[in-house]
């Protein structure tokens, strides 16, 4: 079966590099320029370009851990390899000092780089080029007052044949769009403001978006929930497996402090995201939360009900603490009472005290993976901040343990059914490198540059 | 329920839900860990279990049946400290002392695990441990002089062919 996806996968890529290479021709060089004098970019352009860093999450796939901002060389995990990020600094040899706006542009909009090559699309340009020209050039005007950095990211490791770049000029003729970004007539302005932004230079979907067999989003599916390095990333449509329905002021509060009273808290990958989006202007995320809350879309009524019983039941039951079951028989029900309750069973609030776990999107989600992940390796605490925190219980759980305590957890916290796999989601979990503490690390370097910036 | 301490078998009564803290200060007289902020966010009650760190103030009884828990005390004694005391003592890592016995663990299983850890191990292996007195550089200092002592130990009984 797999053999024959594969050989399937190889015939359509041949395919389209065929139908590429007729329909796209070899993509010319944009001539290098001298690096562009710090005067030649106004004051009002940096600080745009550094909010629009920050939306974009541009450090995140950009800047190594413990390395310098924007120099690149971070390893991408996708299902065809690792793709190495690469130097976005204004180095001149080595980052894109010598490009010129119009080949920065031809990037973010065509996916091509300055000498004419193919970029892969671990660099969501189906979603940035949707931005406009101004936009475009306040983040190059941003990215090439940063400091240049020498350094050369690493060569990337990708199977035959996604190795052969030509092929992604096949790839984007299947699935890239190009922009920019054109309004929607018949919607409002914070609609189509929102839409610019989630769909562009946020690419939520870049994670939110279930991915096909070449690695493109299914349009078809969006929002309805994807993968990314060992995370879920949750449904942001009516398959949404919150417990209570997003509504935009909680979503406006998630976005900005990173955890949300009757949801719960941001942690692996998104972390990083509601970190940058410190630097993005309330209106941007306003915008963003009223776009988004149309594509949740109105829960129905059922589903209200449901939340607010469940909110009352969850809020009296801490005002009035039952006493703990003397000794549970189940050995899940005895680890939660040991290991967790004190925290998600005390009624304090977020962000110090641990949420009901009734109310957390985790043990309502499709797949055991991002409990698992917090419960081995804990929340870090991100420096300087307020922010959630939790200790991690990997070198203390047992597998076995482990496994009974999560059968537990979504037996008493959810109303879905018995979660499947979860043993081969632990090992991959205790196997997997998932970055957790370095996040914080690497953020808070280039996060430092765009708030400094942002306020400047 | 029976547990195991720095090779020795204790039998407590306190319940299966009792955090080991509070069963290692309050019953078993090891006072070597130390309660900082009941929550695992400081590391002053970082013990090994298994050769792991562990915050021991979130660490049920429960979770230990079986396991082999090792405490500061389990390092050596003060007429004959092992070799992470020694440095420790050597490089006067301590200033107030609360977050040390639980930095010496942490240090400790790292050590037993890769003997040849490098200084961005050591410190970010530490970052769970807070030190409010300041005596970072003295600690960083006192890891690397342990794996130093430890190796050099080792070297000397494998010449003696002695069996550790």
């Amino acid at each position: 079966m797999a053999m024959l996806r594969i050989v399937a996968i190889v015939a359509v890529l041949c395919a389209a590099a065929v139908i590429g290479a007729i329909a796209l021709e070899w993509r010319s060089a944009i001539d290098p320029v001298t690096r562009p004098d710090l005067k030649s970019f106004t004051t009002a352009q940096i600080k745009l370009g550094a909010q629009l860093a920050a939306l974009g999450d541009c450090n995140t796939c950009h800047t190594a851990p413990g390395s310098r901002p924007f120099a690149g060389g971070v390893g991408v995990p996708t299902p065809f390899g690792t793709i190495y990020s690469t130097n976005i600094s204004p180095d001149e040899d080595t980052g894109i000092g010598r490009w010129s706006e119009t080949a920065f542009r031809r990037a973010l909009r065509e996916g091509v780089d300055r000498e004419g090559r193919q970029l892969y699309p671990a660099f969501p340009y189906e979603h940035f080029t949707l931005l406009s020209d101004d936009d475009i050039a306040a983040l190059y005007a941003f990215l090439m007052t940063r400091d240049g950095v020498r350094a050369t990211a690493p060569a990337n490791a990708l199977a035959f044949p996604f190795n052969i770049r030509p092929l992604v000029a096949g790839w984007k003729l299947m699935f890239l769009r190009e922009g920019p970004y054109q309004p929607i007539a018949s919607a409002n302005d914070d609609w189509n403001r929102g839409a610019y932004l989630v769909e562009g230079v946020a690419h939520c979907g870049a994670c939110h978006t279930p991915r096909n067999a070449l690695g493109a989003e299914m349009v078809e599916r969006k929002f309805a929930g994807g993968e990314v390095e060992g995370w879920t990333a949750y449904a942001l449509n009516d398959a949404s497996p919150a417990p209570v329905p997003w509504i935009s002021q909680a979503l406006l509060d998630y976005l900005r402090n990173g955890w949300q009273s009757d949801h719960g808290i941001a942690r692996g990958p998104m972390a990083p995201v509601i970190d940058n989006l410190a630097a993005a202007p309330d209106a941007d995320l306003q915008a963003m939360t009223y776009y988004m809350t149309g594509a949740f879309g109105e829960p129905s009524a059922e589903r209200r009900r449901a939340a607010e019983a469940l909110l009352i039941h969850v809020y009296r039951s801490e005002s009035e603490p039952q006493p703990a079951s003397a000794s549970p028989q189940d050995p899940g029900a005895r680890i939660y009472q040991a290991a967790c309750a004190s925290c998600h069973d005390n009624g304090r609030p977020l962000p110090y005290g641990g949420i009901n776990l009734a109310l957390s999107t985790g043990p309502s989600g499709p797949n055991a993976r991002n409990v698992i992940n917090v419960v081995l390796r804990g929340l870090p605490l991100a420096s300087g901040e307020r922010s959630p925190i939790m200790p991690g219980f990997a070198n203390v759980l047992s597998d076995e343990q482990l496994a009974q305590l999560l059968v537990y957890i979504r037996s008493r916290f959810s109303d879905k059914p018995v979660w499947s796999n979860i043993d081969s989601d632990i090992r991959a979990a205790r196997s997997a490198h998932v970055a957790i503490t370095s996040e914080h690390g690497t953020d808070a370097a280039g996060r430092a540059v765009s708030q400094h910036e942002a306020q400047r | 329920m029976k547990l195991s301490i720095n090779g020795r078998e204790y039998d407590v009564g306190a319940d299966a839900e009792t955090p080991l803290l509070y069963v290692l200060r309050d019953e078993l007289a090891l006072n070597g860990a130390k309660f900082g902020c009941g929550l695992g966010q400081c590391g002053a009650c970082t013990v090994m279990v298994d050769g792991e760190a562990v915050f021991s103030c979130v660490t049920p009884l429960l979770l230990l049946e079986g396991k082999k828990i090792t405490t500061v005390e389990g390092l050596g004694t003060v007429d004959n400290p092992g070799p992470m005391q020694s440095a420790f003592i050597e490089e006067q890592a301590a200033q107030c002392g609360y977050c040390i016995a639980g930095v010496m663990m942490r240090a400790q299983a790292l050590l037993q695990k890769n003997p040849d850890a490098s200084d961005a191990d050591i410190r970010s292996t530490l970052q769970p441990n807070l030190c409010r007195c300041g005596t970072h550089m003295r600690i960083l200092r006192a890891v690397r002089r342990a794996a130093d002592m430890m190796k050099s130990k080792q070297a000397a009984s494998a010449a003696d062919g002695s069996v550790r």
